[in-house]
């Protein structure tokens, strides 16, 4: 009986091995070029200390027709948005009579490659921020505005705006300022944790089975360089920790607050894996 | 009057448990795999292959297919590959090793399988307020499932 099992369990594992290589869909071997000029890096080998040998991004996992919105500016439905999020640059609010351009000018200039270090650290909140936080910060401290609730106002357009202005530039984060590496590493560690009812980690399904299809989805490696991302699904701008908590929410458990110091750890160490992709704000995924 | 309130509560409960004993329902934690297999049914009563076939399906419920292929259920338009076809799983293995692997399948393939335990409190952290404390199957829906796989023959 027990020998039986055994054999069984042997021919199930050479099983698994014939269908990775027969059935997964696996990544496209293709090049993003936007608008025919910009050379995207969409797979590239991996920082040190990474688990996987090369990162790629999530447009090689998406359909022949969602990559090529993407490659189009005046096809993508996301572009909307960002210009939404230009008209926000320039609009005064807040009682010191400002806006983001009259501190920052013009973007293209000021703002150009940024968004491809971020999460950075804060001295003054003492943790990690992101542009959405950053944003909040200016609109508080410079303009005597309210921040943005999370998703909120301006916050998805402008965020993405401001991310647009870093397109095809490598993310990079500095993991050596303030309490980075540390925050890196709960992260890490909140990557590797089970989560839910159904017992699952991030690293269960991106790590161990991006290229395979769980039900209609092909799962990517759930990189981070996109966002905010259009989805299809949802017609409209998806921000990372709307992301972030719809995969925990997956899992069936409760999910943390956005911001969070969660989820900014988890942001952090995601982002990370990332490092050397093109941001490809705004990005469009199913 | 909290206090006593509480104990009227708990007798209720256990009121509760006795009914379901009568039914002769093993509880989640009370499972022996032992070698490989669940050797009893885990309500006592035969498993409803056709009610299986649903289940095994239904998104809400095992949503098998989101991770295993089976061409039985061709009349589906999504089939996962996570996980090895199951045409033919009836031959590879007895049911009560079936049994063994929709329970947990945490005991019978390795710590790190990405399959849930279907009717396991071995879970992950932060469980979802409303489920804490429940399986993803019932043990009827487990019951169904098993004899459904076991249907699956070459
Ligand atoms: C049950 C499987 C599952 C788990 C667990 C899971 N995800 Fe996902 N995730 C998906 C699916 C499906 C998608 C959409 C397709 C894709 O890009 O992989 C996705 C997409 C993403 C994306 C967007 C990728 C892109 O290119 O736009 C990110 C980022 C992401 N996940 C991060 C995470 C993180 C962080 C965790 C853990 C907190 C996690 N995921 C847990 C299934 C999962
Ligand atoms: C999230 C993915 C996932 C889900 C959902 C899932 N499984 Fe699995 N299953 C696997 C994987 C992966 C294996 C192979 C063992 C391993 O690699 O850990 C497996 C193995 C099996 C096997 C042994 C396969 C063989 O060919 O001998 C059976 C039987 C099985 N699963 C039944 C089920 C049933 C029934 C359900 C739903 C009630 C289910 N699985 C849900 C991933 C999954």
């Amino acid at each position: 009986m027990k020998h039986q099992y055994l054999v069984t369990a042997a021919a199930i594992a050479m099983g698994c091995a014939l269908s990775a290589t027969a059935f997964a869909g696996g990544p496209v071997d293709e090049q993003l070029v936007i608008d025919g000029e910009i050379e995207m890096t969409t797979r590239t080998e991996s920082v040190e200390g990474h688990p996987l040998d090369e990162v790629i991004s999530g447009w090689h996992y998406r359909t022949k027709e969602t990559r090529a919105l993407e490659a189009d500016t005046f096809e993508n439905p996301a572009m909307l948005y960002v210009e939404e999020g230009q008209d926000i640059w320039n609009t005064v609010e807040g009682t010191e009579g400002k806006s983001c351009a009259t501190c920052h000018g013009d973007a293209s200039e000021s703002m150009a490659g940024i968004g491809a270090h971020y999460p950075k650290w804060d001295a003054d909140s003492g943790r990690p921020i992101n542009i959405e936080l950053q944003i909040n910060k200016c609109r508080e401290e410079n303009m005597g505005a309210e921040p943005y609730a999370f998703d909120k106002g301006g916050q998805k357009p402008l965020t993405a705006f401001i991310k647009h202005q870093s397109l095809g530039q490598p993310v990079s984060l500095d993991l050596a300022e303030g309490e980075m590496q540390s925050w890196w590493e709960k992260g890490e560690e909140l990557y590797y944790t089970r989560t839910g009812q159904l017992n699952l980690s991030c690293a269960t399904c991106h790590e161990n089975y991006n290229g395979y299809y769980i039900r209609a989805d092909h799962l990517s490696q759930g990189n981070a360089n996109g966002f905010p991302t259009y989805r299809l699904k949802q017609a409209s701008l998806v921000s990372i920790h709307n992301r972030f908590r719809g995969c925990i929410r997956d899992t069936r458990a409760e999910f943390p607050a956005a911001f969070s110091d969660e989820l900014m750890a988890l942001e952090v160490y995601v982002t990370w894996r990332g490092t050397g992709l093109s941001v490809e704000t705004p990005a469009v995924r199913q | 009057m909290v206090f006593s309130t509480r104990k009227w509560l708990a007798a209720g409960a256990a009121i509760v448990a006795t009914t379901a004993v009568a039914y002769s329902e093993t509880a989640p934690g009370d499972v022996a795999i032992e070698d490989g297999v669940v050797t009893e049914s885990l309500t006592g009563q035969p498993g409803d292959a056709m009610a299986g076939r649903a289940t095994f399906a239904d998104r809400k419920l095992g949503n098998c297919l989101a991770c295993h292929a089976v061409s039985d259920q061709s009349e589906q338009l999504f089939h996962g590959e996570v996980g090895p076809e199951l045409d033919g799983v009836g031959d590879r293995w007895s049911t009560e090793e079936l049994r063994a692997i929709v329970v947990n399948s945490k005991a019978i393939f390795s710590d790190e399988t990405i399959m849930p335990g279907f009717y396991s409190l071995d879970v992950g952290v932060h469980v979802r307020e409303d489920l804490v404390g429940k399986t993803i199957l019932t043990a009827q829906q487990v019951e169904d499932v098993v004899a459904y796989l076991a249907t699956l023959k070459e």
